[in-house]
């Protein structure tokens, strides 16, 4: 087990929107935006300590949360990196040049997709289209999309974030 | 210049807020509809409108809304489909990012003439961002009094709610969008009954895409019969197209339908030609799940005719030699792509995303990828070609729902038209691994 995990304050409260925004009853639906919460507030990932303390608060079985959260792919039900990076892999990215950039990623990193690097800072996911095909090729890394890429965009990016770690 | 009914605005730097959408006529159709019309008289006109479904299969929207159940005590829903995964779609996104008012408000009164009192925009997880957009816009509309209690002292009662998705492409399926709008897995249901019997929580639902809810606000404001008149036969209005792959203007479009495939693609207002002045190799003009055509079969039909951005002229030929408009993702391929290549790629999306409760998709998507992965890489055989004519025939039809068939197209129309290419990767693995194919020819007689 481990620590006790707690939302904090200003979530419970923006959870309690959420829940309200449905009949009575029907709580289950607002499970998959607060497993994003979750995923935001506690590392990244959704830990089955997580997904128990969702289960807690919707008043849900554990086995419900399981099941969404091993469904979308958006979740990450293993631990990983401090940045993910989502990266588009389909066909449309890879009509302008999505598989280099994919190439380019693997090779700056030194690492495969579905990976973290070493210092914990970053993980490769590949994903599938994200709704940017005309601004490919794309990645997201939380909330934002990084479009027309190029690899000397990649390297600013990549470079951002190792600063900022430091 | 064509007509615009849903981006005419979009340049105008305020339009995201209620100000600057009300500046643009915004909310009239609303305010019209509430002053004036009944639910039967808004249904009226969008079937006058002959509107159909934009989001892929082109379901006329006044039918499907005739469709609704309306049992008493019983209350009904509209869901509005933003889950916009559809390989080469990126159009609702632009819609939604740019002018959210007029979905709220195409939503406000599609779900007047459907009799709803609480209604949901679904939108795919990753477009987060879009759904803070959304919540911004709606709460000006509650501040304003269109939304909640005794609009505008009308005595209709509205909420309207955005709930996110979490990565799922089969989400976009209008069953397995309730199911995940539920809080379950995306798992399609069996249909019969239908949402319009039995959708959201077992009540009466429709699901609409977001650019047939926004365009609900344009055919109240002109009426339907004008709006009718923009077009081509059963192909009225305006339609989004989100263009993308080896072109020299990719982006977001609004097109009257009806306009050549020929102006679009090389006319400077739409794409702008094929990048770097390269030959067209291929289009798929309705998003990853519609026919691949050939470079000889885009801008005209086997019959030699011109070939128009219609729901009719575009799959004219049927799946012999054409396709569909399907959601408008228009991916233009120049002469250097690989077909074979893409047809992995897309069959791999499709095995990636298949739910798994039917054994044809699940197992089948995952049979033709393995197939054409090892084609592409040069250790395919001849027999492999019969092999994925033979899977890709066994998927279509036999699932519950679409997703098998939007598999199953892709393969069959690329092994249709660049059967010579596939046979060429087979027959020179190492050429094929170094190098690529080319234009295919255009048969001499056309079948
Ligand atoms: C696998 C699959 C994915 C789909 N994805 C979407 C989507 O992302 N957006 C959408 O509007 N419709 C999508 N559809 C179509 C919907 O099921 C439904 O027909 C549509 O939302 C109806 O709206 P309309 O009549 O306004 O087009 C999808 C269908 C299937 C089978
Ligand atoms: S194919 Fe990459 S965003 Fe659509």
């Amino acid at each position: 087990m481990g620590e006790i995990k707690e939302f904090k304050p200003e979530i419970l409260k923006e959870i309690d929107r959420i829940i309200k925004q449905f009949p009575e009853g029907n709580q289950k639906s607002a499970i998959l935006r607060v497993l994003h919460l979750a995923q935001n507030e506690f590392g990244n990932w959704l830990s089955a300590d997580t997904m128990d303390y969702v289960a807690r608060l919707l008043h849900l079985n554990p086995i419900e949360v399981y099941e969404v959260a091993t469904f979308y792919s958006m979740y990450n039900v293993k631990a990983v990196g401090k940045v993910v990076i989502e990266v588009c892999r389909t066909g449309p990215c890879c009509l302008v040049g999505a598989e280099n950039i994919i190439r380019h990623l693997e090779n700056s990193l030194e690492i495969k997709p579905g990976q973290t690097t070493a210092d914990g800072l970053f993980t490769l996911k590949t994903v599938e289209c994200l709704g940017a095909c005309g601004y490919g090729p794309m990645f997201q890394i939380g909330e934002t999309y990084y479009e027309n890429l190029t690899e000397e965009k990649v390297d600013g990016i990549l470079n951002t974030f190792r600063t900022a770690q430091n | 210049m064509g007509q615009k009914l849903l981006l005419d605005t979009v340049h105008i730097e305020n339009i995201q807020t209620y100000e600057g959408y009300a500046k643009q006529g915004g909310y009239q159709a609303i305010a019209k509809v509430l002053k004036s019309m009944s639910p039967e008289e808004v249904l009226e006109e969008v079937k006058k409108s002959g509107l159909r479904g934009r989001g892929g299969a082109g379901f006329p929207t006044g039918m499907k809304w005739s469709f609704i159940a309306k049992p008493e005590g019983v209350p009904r829903y509209l869901l509005c489909n933003a889950d916009e995964s559809e390989p080469g779609t990126f159009k609702d996104r632009y819609l939604m990012e740019k002018n959210p008012h007029l979905l709220i408000e195409g939503m406000i009164v599609s779900s007047f003439a459907l009799g709803c009192h609480t209604s949901y925009i679904y939108i795919r997880g990753e477009f987060m961002w879009i759904l803070h957009i959304l919540e911004k816009a709606i709460a000006e509309a509650y501040a304003k009094g269109w939304l909640g209690k005794n609009i505008k002292g009308s005595g209709y009662d509205l909420d309207l709610y955005v709930s996110p998705g979490a990565g799922a492409y089969i989400c976009g399926e209008e069953t397995a969008l309730i199911e995940s709008l539920e809080g379950k897995r995306g798992n399609p249901r069996i249909k019969p009954p239908f949402p319009a019997i039995k959708g959201l929580w077992q009540s009466p639902t429709v699901v609409n895409n977001v650019e047939t809810l926004a365009s609900v606000v344009p055919i109240i404001n002109r009426g339907g019969e004008e709006y009718a008149k923009i077009g081509i036969g059963r192909s009225t209005g305006t339609k989004l197209i989100s263009a993308c792959g080896n072109v020299n203007k990719p982006g977001v479009y609004e097109i009257e339908l009806g306009i050549s495939v020929e102006e679009f693609l090389y006319s400077d207002e739409y794409c702008g030609g094929i990048k770097g002045g390269k030959r067209l190799k291929a289009c798929v003009p309705g998003g990853s799940s519609v026919p691949i055509l050939p470079h000889y079969l885009v801008t005209k039909t086997a019959a030699g005719e011109q070939r128009l951005m219609s729901y009719e002229s575009l799959s004219d030929g049927g799946f012999a030699t054409g396709s569909m408009l399907g959601s408008g993702g228009f991916i233009v391929f120049d002469e250097d792509q690989c077909v074979v290549r893409n047809t992995w790629n897309f069959t791999r999306f499709y095995h990636h995303e298949s739910c798994g409760q039917c054994s044809p998709c699940r197992e089948g998507t995952g049979w033709m990828e393995k197939v054409l992965h090892r084609i592409e890489n040069g250790h395919g055989h001849m027999h492999d070609l019969d092999l994925l004519w033979d899977v890709q025939r066994k998927i279509e039809g036999n699932t519950i729902c679409p997703l098998g068939d939007a598999a199953a197209w892709p393969v069959a129309a690329a092994l249709r038209h660049f059967r010579e290419e596939f046979e060429w990767h087979i027959k020179e693995p190492i050429k094929c691994l170094k190098g690529n194919y080319g234009l295919v020819n255009e048969p001499a007689l056309a079948v």
